[in-house]
């Protein structure tokens, strides 16, 4: 059943021997221990599992790991520059844009995708850009906030 | 931002050595720093779950002073999301002159924090708060002995200063920790030493950051979702596809046979399968759903049919309040107005579904999850395995914010039945999606029958709600029957309900002066599981009190905002709605296709008073609505943390929204058909109303509770701004756009 399967995660490369099937965030939590992709309702609607596939923002709850062979994988950790966080994670932090903090993965991937190709976004686009990921505890305030505030530092 | 190792932790817990070698070794990451250790320290004291905190009455109990004048806060509260660390670690930074650098907290855990029950009711602030207050006072107390001892004066010519005790003649200084060098304080709290007063205040009140936001923001590992042990097994439950339904067949031997199982549990109609990796337990289950045969019994009463059924099948009825005569006053009054409520099942929603580990070795079990209330917890787990809770220990390991009872409680169980199954073994169960939007206790459906009448300058002369009712708290306290894994047990737990009305009949009596009022509870007993969904009934109770109001003033001719105040007495209530209004308007210019709607209530008539504003736009050719902003002020007494009142307000408002426009959970004969955000949606981002909240701090005055105040009037605040834009009044929770009279417009 098991494959050899070679992902390349944050920069580096890995390979497991795992079930092709298995879903992209199965092998980014258990195999490499990562926490920034959460399980929230594996089919693609609530966005707690978003990495960067190839820059771009994507659920990694369906696509099979076997399938993400060929693409640039980043996750949350991936975004700091050793321990020095991205811009994006420094204005969540100051806007303090969690409560439970849950989706914020999600919230820091959307942003950080919309930002590296519009650096001025419009509150509307910001509302866009996070729209597939779910906040239950009713952030949404400050988070548009954060992103707004990172979009301001990375002009500055 | 650089954000430091924390290795010490890390490396006192045996635990996790591998799981951090393993970690750096495979991501590279240069970012670590276990925040789960924060709470989950285990070097000083065994792993063992018969150690037992101290006595609820000494300093120890609550602070810890160590030899390096690091401050540990004790708490049996359990942080949700709501920021209950930093405000409890303020509180005590505040009493101790202490920087907040220098404070650290440990949360729920049955081995290490006092008993205090359930995270719950908005109550944290006011009881583990005061009870922190109070030690951290006691040990300053104690502190400034020894110092007037070491410096051979008196307490008058001492000042504290960031953990130093400073003398004022001779500028003479000692640290708090060469005062007691590490030592337990073993002295009782008496409630009698001096807390600071408001005007000195350094920390309270202001908006200091939660630390914990960085370790999320940086992807450490924080949740109990996140926890890992290098011998760690996967399990997931096949649940019944409804409640009560019975096993039929279950061709085991196939299960077993699948790629990773290690073990298949079938213990009455309670299925699960136990795997080496986790992907295996999800084929695993998806491979028992096909095989499994039950026998389901069907769901009634039918949606359709509910609100009729909840009127007609009332088990038991209370009166809540009674005061001067209803039925005289309806009859002396000429304007009579009735109206129905009515609110729907509602789910919390966790974004993360529930999550709980356990491990039984030694006689001993261990569960960490993230329960509001880990020794309820610990009980009840005690009932339904038969072992003493001294040989139980439970640890409160924070989740995605649970907003009430959801499934925390429920996975432990599951957790904790199968670890027994896998003596050595740390087990892991993880809810499915499906499982927490089906199997969590639902918040219940109600109806509301208010009737009231008005004298003939306009005021409100009586006042009559009728309201009905399933239990808002079925929380395990003790009983195994509380658990859904343990009413499916081969030898099943009964699940007996009842006894606990206050949630239901939370807020439905008016804040409001009105001389003849009367207020009803009729319990019902229906189809679905319930209990405690954040604010309980008192979202409901609001949303019908003050829409009624709202209609109330309409009969009567008068603004909303007028007639509120001049049925209230309390100064702090008119004082938030005042406010409210001043800074944010009050229908100044009557705009085309735009309403305006507020509401008031004072939470639990007890707790933080909050007034809300809600502004919609609607468009008549489209026959939609939206809600554009959502302005709250709140009175939550004195201010802890600024910054989490706030957050918390905006996030309880944006909540509301959600509910209040689109939520109602769906079930047929055979079940909750709710199953996915595809078929029960939450508020997203290009609907989210903005926010902004005006924060009253009454620093005088006691620190109230207000993670609920905002549930209920924002729900009417809603409602009344659709009827303002409209003219339709919408009565039924979720307030549609098809429920609106679009002709009336």
């Amino acid at each position: 059943m098991a494959a050899k399967i070679t992902l390349k995660v944050n920069g580096k490369s890995y390979q497991e021997d795992v079930d092709p099937d298995m879903p992209l965030l199965y092998f980014l939590r258990n195999n490499l221990q990562l926490n920034g992709p959460k399980y929230g309702c594996g089919i693609e609607r609530c966005g707690s599992c978003m990495v960067l596939l190839n820059g771009k923002a994507n659920p990694s709850c369906i696509i099979p790991a076997s399938a993400a062979q060929e693409l640039e994988i980043t996750t949350l950790e991936g975004l700091a520059k050793g321990e020095k966080l991205d811009i994006v994670q420094e204005a969540f932090i100051e806007e303090q844009a969690a409560q439970c903090g849950y989706c914020m993965n999600g919230m820091i991937i959307s942003a950080k995708a919309l930002l590296s190709e519009n650096k001025n976004p419009t509150d509307l686009q910001i509302r866009q850009a996070l729209q597939r990921v779910l906040c239950r505890c009713g952030t949404h305030t400050r988070i548009i906030n954060a992103v707004k505030n990172a979009a301001q530092k990375i002009n500055n | 931002m650089q954000l430091k190792k924390s290795i010490t932790d890390m490396e006192n817990h045996n635990n996790f050595k591998v799981s951090r070698r393993n970690f750096l070794q495979k991501s590279g990451q240069l970012i670590v720093g276990f925040n789960l250790l924060n709470f989950l320290k285990l070097d000083n004291i065994k792993k063992n779950s018969s150690v037992k905190p101290d006595k609820k009455n000494i300093i120890d109990s609550w602070i810890m002073l160590d030899s390096e004048g690091l401050l540990t806060v004790l708490t049996g509260k359990m942080e949700l999301g709501q920021g209950i660390k930093t405000a409890l670690m303020q509180i005590a930074a505040e009493e101790l002159d202490m920087g907040m650098d220098k404070v650290k907290i440990v949360i729920a855990d049955t081995s290490r924090t006092q008993d205090e029950r359930y995270t719950a009711g908005s109550a944290s602030i006011e009881g583990s708060g005061k009870a922190i207050r109070n030690a951290a006072a006691e040990a300053r107390k104690y502190l400034l002995t020894l110092a007037e001892k070491k410096f051979e004066t008196t307490a008058e010519n001492l000042f504290v200063e960031n953990g130093k005790v400073i003398s004022k003649i001779n500028q003479q200084t000692v640290s708090y920790q060469e005062l007691i060098h590490g030592k337990r304080f073993e002295i009782e709290v008496t409630g009698k030493a001096p807390v600071k007063s408001p005007k000195d205040y350094r920390l309270i009140g202001k908006p200091v950051p939660r630390k914990d936001l960085a370790f999320m923001a940086a992807a450490q590992s924080y949740y109990v979702q996140d926890l890992r042990f290098p011998d760690m097994v996967h399990a997931r439950v096949l649940r019944p596809p409804t409640y009560s339904a019975k096993l039929l067949s279950f061709p085991k031997s196939e299960v077993l046979a699948l790629p990773g199982v290690l073990k298949v549990v079938v213990n009455g109609s309670f299925v699960a399968a136990i795997t080496t990796e986790e992907y295996q337990s999800i084929k695993a289950l998806n491979r028992m759903k096909q095989l499994a045969k039950w026998e389901s019994p069907l769901i009634s009463p039918l949606q359709r049919d509910l609100y009729q059924d909840i009127l007609s099948n009332t088990s038991s009825s209370e009166t809540v309040e009674e005061t001067g005569n209803v039925e005289q006053g309806v009859a002396a009054d000429s304007k009579i107005h009735e109206a129905v409520y009515k609110r729907p099942y509602q789910i919390h929603g966790s974004i993360g579904p529930s999550c709980a580990i356990g491990l039984w070795e030694k006689n001993q079990l261990i569960v960490w999850s993230h329960s509001q209330g880990v020794y309820p917890l610990r009980k009840t787990l005690s009932d339904l395995l038969k072992i003493p809770e001294e040989n139980i220990r439970t640890i409160g390991v924070p989740g995605a914010g649970c907003y009430g009872h959801n499934g925390a409680d429920d996975v432990a169980a599951d957790a904790a039945l199968l670890a027994m199954q896998m003596e050595g073994k740390h087990v892991r169960v993880q809810w499915m999606r499906e499982d927490e939007h089906t199997w969590e206790p639902f918040g219940s459906a109600m109806v509301f029958k208010l009737k009231g009448s008005l004298d003939g300058t306009g005021r409100i002369n009586s006042w009559y709600t009728e309201l009905w009712s399933d239990t808002h708290s079925s929380r395990p306290g003790g009983k195994a029957g509380h658990f859904i894994a343990a009413r499916d047990l081969e030898k099943p737990f009964d699940f007996q309900t009842g006894g606990f009305s206050g949630g239901s009949h939370r807020n439905s009596v008016p804040l409001y002066n009105v001389k003849n009022r009367k207020v009803v509870l009729h319990n019902f007993k229906g189809p679905l599981r319930t209990s405690a969904l954040r604010s309980l009934g008192a979202y409901a109770n609001i949303f019908a009190l003050e829409s009624f109001v709202d209609e109330l003033a309409e009969k009567a001719g008068k603004d909303p905002v007028q007639f509120r105040l001049e049925h209230l007495t309390d100064e702090r209530a008119k004082e938030v709605i005042t406010t409210l209004v001043n800074k944010a308007g009050w229908r100044k210019n009557k705009k085309k296709n735009f309403g305006e709607g507020m509401a008031f209530a004072q939470y639990k008539n007890a707790a933080s008073y909050f007034a809300v504003k809600a502004e919609v736009i609607i468009d008549p050719v489209k026959k939609t609505f939206k809600v554009t902003k959502l302005t709250g002020s709140i009175d939550a007494g004195q201010t802890i943390n600024s910054d989490g009142i706030i957050n918390q307000t905006s996030g309880g408002m944006i909540q509301a929204a959600s509910w209040t426009l689109l939520e109602q959970v769906l079930y047929n004969e055979k079940g909750v058909q709710s199953k996915t955000w595809e078929n029960y949606p939450i508020l997203r981002f290009e609907e989210v109303p903005d926010t902004e909240v005006i924060l009253i701090d009454r620093p005088e005055k006691p620190p109230l509770g207000a993670g609920e105040a905002a549930q209920g009037p924002t729900a009417a605040a809603i409602a009344n701004a659709i009827f303002h834009a409209t003219g339709s009044r919408i009565r039924e929770i979720p307030l549609t756009p098809d429920k609106i009279n679009w002709d009336k417009v």
